[in-house]
């Protein structure tokens, strides 16, 4: 797995895909890219804002500033919307870290080689702070900022389908579909 | 094993399956719609290739229905992309809008029109497929990729469920709906406590509900994070079926010795109407310990609240009375919203008992049970408070980031509706236990 390294994002528990990417922005096409980069813009658009500290996305812009988001228990919770993981990568997440998942979620991020969902431990959004300069080597998290190191959980079985890059490049290449 | 484990022993051609193992299952029918549909037809065509055929024309139904009665562009766009593909690829069930085959929510039009079967497997790009399960069959919500790979392949891989189970000895009072027993349930495992879990529900009381009362159950397996919810089909089921000439099925039940990851045993008698506080279907209350709540909107409708006993029982509690506060009446397909004009009580049709008591109907789909495009029928724009039998209430679901949503069983929304505060459906027993007519 290949080093990542950004800015952490923190967010709490229960994110669910209403505030990840709200149903109006629904609408836009995925395999047009000039439609599709409008979810990387409402990315994060449904959290509550009395509860967001600081803006995931600033002004009209399509990509946020931050490459890793730390979140509680349950990410991902609620539709079977795969706009959702997209909408993150849109934004440029390249990985979410937390508790645990919703089903769906993670399975989306994975099949869909959309991001590496990591699970921690380490309640580390009480540890992290948004900003925090973040480096993950394997299952090494490395709080650069702070100077701190932690373990994550292993990824297992899905290691093969993140490595490969989704769920068609892995059954193609272990033999169930041929392209 | 239990049911669960049964089903997907069979369809990845197993004597026996674990939890935990994860198998290539053989999917039997595989559900999209409005929402997810193009996106996953985009997937398969960018895999498969421009001129791939799906993998069996009569094993995929397509049922748009979250933005049909809507003048934005991108919805009805998404609708002319369904339909294009469905007629290239010469799908056998797609129910077209604006036809006489469309049909509305698509977890209510699989049962009514037989494409839920016990034994089956079924996947759909809608979280709220886990519904069907209420047939005895494992059925799951997926992404577009998943099913797009379905699509191609008719196969997709599956992380085998362990079971929680709820066992419901006796009889339910009548003023309980399927609405409180699965709300009761998300509350006693928590929001999560579902996660890649199959939620199985039994016992007399659950076997003496309707298929509509089990599948309000089973729709909401998932706001408990559940991978599906199931029932062991029965006599009630079969006869279903029967209606709707369906019998070629396999029905499987749970060894007495399956293991289960625990095991949860209610006096059906003793349960009481309740409510999902904002933000959280977990976050559930006594209706009774909410008298004080003022609410600004009563919403009846969707996959879990818009079926035809959800609207007998609202009927009911409404008939003779005026709402205090707007009322909306969304039936879930167009087969409710028949029955609105055949179904009587007292003397008078479903559909008269809302008219005369001040309510707004709409034609049927999902509406506003996630939001939707700005015009849509029941859709928030400010601070309402809604008392809602839909599914979800999370920040922002039925559209203004700024209201509130309360989910309650038809009975606690229609009583609500008369009194402008949340209500305990109690206070209309008498109502309650009148009986339809014919």
């Amino acid at each position: 797995m290949d080093k990542i390294r950004g800015k952490a994002y923190v967010v709490g528990d229960n994110i669910d895909t209403d505030q990840i990417i709200p149903a109006i922005h629904l609408v836009y096409r995925t395999d047009i890219e000039e439609e599709a980069k409008n979810y990387g813009k409402y990315a994060m658009s449904g959290m509550d804002p009395s509860a967001v500290k600081k803006t995931f996305i600033e002004g009209d812009r399509y990509e946020s500033d931050y490459t890793i988001m730390i979140s509680g228990k349950n990410f991902g919770c609620g539709s079977s919307r795969e706009h959702a993981p997209l909408a993150l990568d849109k934004a440029g997440i390249k990985a979410v870290v937390a508790e645990s998942y919703a089903r769906i979620f993670y399975r989306n991020s994975v099949d869909g080689g959309f991001l590496i969902p990591y699970e921690s431990k380490d309640r580390l959004i009480d540890e992290i702070k948004t900003g925090d300069e973040i480096e993950i080597t394997g299952n090494l998290l490395k709080n650069i900022t702070a100077d701190k190191e932690y373990i994550l959980g292993e990824l297992g079985d899905i290691e093969g389908i993140i490595t490969a890059g989704g769920i068609f490049n892995y059954a193609v290449q272990n033999g169930f579909i041929s392209k | 094993m239990t049911i669960v484990e049964k089903i997907l022993a069979d369809r990845s051609n197993k004597d026996q399956v674990k939890p935990g193992d994860n198998i290539w299952v053989d999917v039997d029918i595989l559900m999209t719609h409005d929402v997810c549909g193009p996106g996953t037809m985009g997937i398969f065509k960018g895999n498969f290739g421009e001129d791939a055929r799906v993998w069996d024309k009569g094993k995929i139904v397509l049922i748009p229905d979250h933005y049909i009665f809507t003048k934005d562009k991108y919805a009805m766009r998404n609708i002319d992309y369904v339909t294009k593909f469905a007629k290239e690829q010469e799908i056998v069930h797609f129910y077209e809008p604006f036809t006489d085959d469309y049909k509305g929510v698509c977890h209510v039009a699989l049962a009514e029109e037989g494409h839920n079967k016990p034994g089956d497997v079924l996947f759909g790009t809608d979280s709220h497929t886990c519904t069907s399960g209420a047939f005895g069959q494992f059925a799951s919500g997926i992404g577009n990729t998943d099913a797009g790979f379905i699509m191609g392949t008719g196969k997709l891989w599956v992380r085998v469920p362990e079971s929680i189970k709820f066992q419901f000895e006796g009889e339910f009072p009548s003023y309980i709906m399927g609405k409180d027993v699965v709300l009761q349930t998300i509350k006693d495992i928590g929001f999560d406590g579902g996660t890649y879990r199959c939620m199985e529900y039994g016992g007399d009381a659950v076997s003496g509900l309707n298929m509509e009362e089990r599948m309000t159950i089973c729709n909401m397996a998932i706001e408990a994070g559940g991978k599906c919810g199931i029932i062991a089909a029965d006599e009630i089921t079969k006869k279903y079926l029967e209606e709707r000439g369906v019998t070629d099925y396999q029905i499987h039940n749970s060894d007495k010795d399956a293991v289960y990851h625990s095991v949860h045993t209610y006096d059906a008698g003793k349960i009481i109407p309740v409510v999902a506080k904002p933000y959280s279907p977990g976050n559930v209350e006594p209706a009774e310990n909410l008298s004080h709540i003022e609410v600004t909107r009563s919403y009846i409708g969707s996959c879990t609240g818009g079926k035809t006993t959800d609207f007998v029982a609202a009927a009911k509690i409404l008939k003779g009375e005026k709402v205090k506060i707007e009322t909306f009446i969304v039936p879930a397909t167009r087969n409710v919203e028949r029955n609105f004009e055949k179904i009587r009580i007292g003397g008078e049709t479903l559909k008269e008992i809302f008219e005369n008591a001040g309510c707004k109907i709409g034609p049927p789909s999902c509406a506003a049970c996630l939001g939707g495009p700005e015009d849509t029928f029941g859709r928030t724009h400010a601070d309402e408070v809604v008392i809602s039998t839909t599914n979800r209430n999370f920040h922002g679901r039925m559209g203004s980031m700024d209201s509130k949503v309360y989910l309650a069983s038809p009975y606690t929304a229609a009583a609500s509706a008369l009194t402008g505060k949340i209500t305990d459906p109690r206070k209309y027993i008498k109502k309650i236990e009148v009986e339809i007519d014919g």
